[in-house]
């Protein structure tokens, strides 16, 4: 009887359970992320590789195939000595208005939005609940709607074509999706926190500086990517509140592309369009784990 | 000297009426305790007493001063909340000291009042560490610290103990109580356990529905409930309660079916006529299990249903004429399932209230 009682607490099952690696569980899963991330990624790699050939190569129609011979002629062309109507200093100038431009768009929305949702979170004034309203309603009218009001009152304030109008009009766009961000945000922080900062004598802008906001860096990132993006990809409010020499980089990449004179150079294409999706793909790279933090955190809850 | 005079206070949430024409003095030195069940206004008149919540009606004194319009940091209190509500990207020196900052004061004065603070509740070791890495109990007394730092002269205390477990409880709960000794400045304290209500006030004031029912001494509110609602409150076990009529053929008696107590040595509010409906109200831990003799001026038999040890004291479970019965026997004393038991109570000991309005007779 003891050989038994042996052989079952030696050779039963003991720590975990052995799990087959190409099971067919496994297979699907893997399979259909697989065969969807380069569905996705096929694109991308059409355009790296044909920004690296010459034009010869180009001709030859093998879109697929890498370059036999690598040249970054293309990518030169395209940020330095591509035309865009008159000008032939490629997308250099387009590049630095849209910095000029989104940087303070950015600074500016983000200050006022985070301020308006903490007000609204926590220092529930009169007509708070009608304000956030208004301003949840303004995400839900088309632009359209807006445009030529909105070159008019720019015409009268003297800024139409100027690059502080464009500032304005990316400022107020932004507006009712960040103040929802933040205030949604700032509601899943304890309010004993508020009360407490309260007590302790912090005024409005204490209990901001100092409580709220080095609690919220998640939801910042999340801001932050979201109006650079936004902001870095927009065309249209780019190309019709603004004159040529201030064009931003997307502005500049669609005349560039789409212009009739001349040869076809699809490398250069291919490279400005690149040069031009740059700065969004960078900044998702640096805080992409924050924003999904950020999201989870602050869109869902509350 | 009167610490905290609370003059008519009401409070409105939109319709909801959450506080009533509600007035309270507490005086100097007093700890008092605001019990009652949840949504009773306890932790609303607490709110309002530190100023984070704006009155519809009434004033709020502390030390003589009307306060009823000041912010929380001019009122002279500190608070501690049932969260801790610590800032969590501080470290515990700069949680304790940001009220200090917040009020402009000298470095060293603000130096000097976190070291007396951390030296009293034993967190010197922790000054550098932020919030996540203490433990509840720590992380409770370093709200305490964020109050006592501000030398104020009302300490508030909205369930600081609720997050905690047991033993902790039990632990923190004295050292309130040491603390207050110590500063013996008027604290007021928000709960809903009775225990902790009863080991810690000077003077208990138990809520329902923004008002304050009974406010007197924890003895008081234990032997002399009075309403029905209060004696059910406090007690654990709680209070066993008879429905029966006032028989006053011979003696005032308390009947209930064919059964008459004698109610001879019970102090009545009032004159009671015969045949008013009534409950009578006994707490387990006054019922005495006769071992024969008799003794008691009440005596009657149930049969043991359930047992329930607890170490110094077993509480038995019964049924008296249809009505749940309690009472607690010695730990020591062998009780079986089943068994007749003869039990009796002293009149002085039980309350009788009014069958309608419940209001102590």
């Amino acid at each position: 009887m003891p050989n038994s009682l042996d052989m079952k607490t030696t050779n039963g099952p003991r720590g975990p359970k052995p799990r087959k690696i190409l099971s067919r569980r496994n297979i699907i899963l893997y399979g259909t992320l697989i065969f969807v991330a380069i569905y996705y990624l096929v694109p991308l790699y059409v355009m790296i590789v044909t920004s690296l050939k010459g034009m010869p190569e180009i001709r030859l129609g093998n879109i697929f195939s890498p370059p036999i011979e690598v040249t970054f002629e293309p990518w030169v062309k395209a940020w330095a000595q591509a035309c865009t109507g008159l000008n032939c200093d490629g997308l250099s100038r387009g590049f630095w208005n849209s910095v000029k431009i989104t940087i303070p768009s950015v600074f500016v929305s983000i200050v006022i939005a985070s301020i308006n949702g903490y007000a609204l979170a926590n220092w529930r004034f009169k007509g708070a609940n009608l304000f956030f309203t208004i301003l949840i309603f303004g995400a839900f009218i088309p632009y359209q709607i807006m445009i030529y009001p909105l070159v008019i009152l720019l015409r009268d304030l003297g800024l139409y074509t100027k690059l502080p109008g464009l500032i304005l009009i990316h400022t107020i766009f932004g507006m009712p999706i960040l103040t929802l961000l933040f205030r949604n945000y700032f509601t899943t922080i304890p309010e004993e926190l508020f009360k407490a900062a309260r007590v302790d004598g912090a005024g409005f802008w204490g209990i901001y500086f100092r409580v709220m906001m080095p609690m919220s860096l998640p939801i910042f990132a999340v801001a932050i990517v979201l109006q650079v993006t936004g902001i870095w990809n927009d065309f249209l409010f780019g190309v019709i509140y603004t004159k040529p020499e201030n064009y931003p980089m997307t502005v500049q990449l669609n005349n560039i592309v789409n212009s009739v004179q001349g040869v076809k150079e699809y490398n250069v294409n291919m490279a400005a369009t690149l040069l031009t999706g740059l700065v969004p793909l960078a900044i998702y790279f640096i805080s992409g784990k924050l924003f999904v933090r950020g999201i989870a955190a602050g869109a869902v809850k509350g | 000297m009167n610490s905290i005079e609370i003059k008519n206070l009401s409070l409105n949430f939109g319709d909801v009426k959450v506080l009533k024409d509600l007035n309270l003095t507490i005086e100097k030195g007093e700890f008092l305790v605001l019990l009652g069940a949840s949504g009773c206004g306890k932790s609303t008149l607490l709110n309002c007493i530190a100023g984070l919540l704006d009155v519809t009606d009434g004033q709020i004194f502390i030390n003589e001063q009307n306060v009823t319009w000041l912010e929380p940091a001019q009122r002279g209190i500190g608070m501690v909340f049932q969260s801790y509500a610590l800032y969590p990207q501080m470290t515990v020196e700069g949680n304790l000291s940001f009220s200090l900052k917040n009020a402009k004061l000298a470095k060293d004065e603000i130096n000097r009042r976190v070291k007396n603070a951390s030296e009293i509740l034993q967190i010197e070791d922790l000054l550098k560490r932020k919030p996540a890495a203490l433990s509840g109990g720590q992380r409770q007394r370093v709200a305490i610290g964020r109050a006592l730092v501000r030398d104020v002269d009302v300490f508030l205390f909205d369930e600081p103990l609720s997050n905690l477990d047991a033993k902790l409880r039990t632990e923190l709960r004295v050292e309130i109580k040491r603390l207050h000794h110590k500063l013996n400045n008027t604290m007021i304290y928000v709960t809903h356990d009775q225990i902790e209500a009863m080991t810690l006030a000077n003077r208990i004031a138990i809520m329902r529905d923004g008002l304050i029912l009974q406010l007197d001494d924890p003895k008081n509110i234990y032997n002399f409930p009075i309403n029905k609602y209060v004696a059910e409150f406090i007690g654990s076990p709680g209070m066993n309660f008879l429905q029966g009529h006032i028989n006053n053929k011979d003696n005032v008696s308390f009947q209930i079916d064919d059964t008459l107590f004698e109610l001879n040595g019970y102090n009545f509010q009032t004159v009671v006529e015969d045949k008013r409906p009534v409950w009578l109200g006994v707490r387990p831990e006054n019922i005495v299990v006769n071992d024969g003799n008799k003794s008691l001026p009440v005596n009657f038999d149930v049969v043991v249903e359930v047992i329930e040890p607890m170490g110094a004291d077993t509480l038995v479970w019964s049924h008296f004429n249809g009505h749940e019965f309690r009472f607690t026997v010695d730990g020591n004393k062998v009780i079986n399932i089943g068994e007749k038991i003869n039990l009796g109570f002293d009149p002085l000991h039980i309350s009788i209230f009014d069958f309608e309005s419940e209001d102590r007779l």
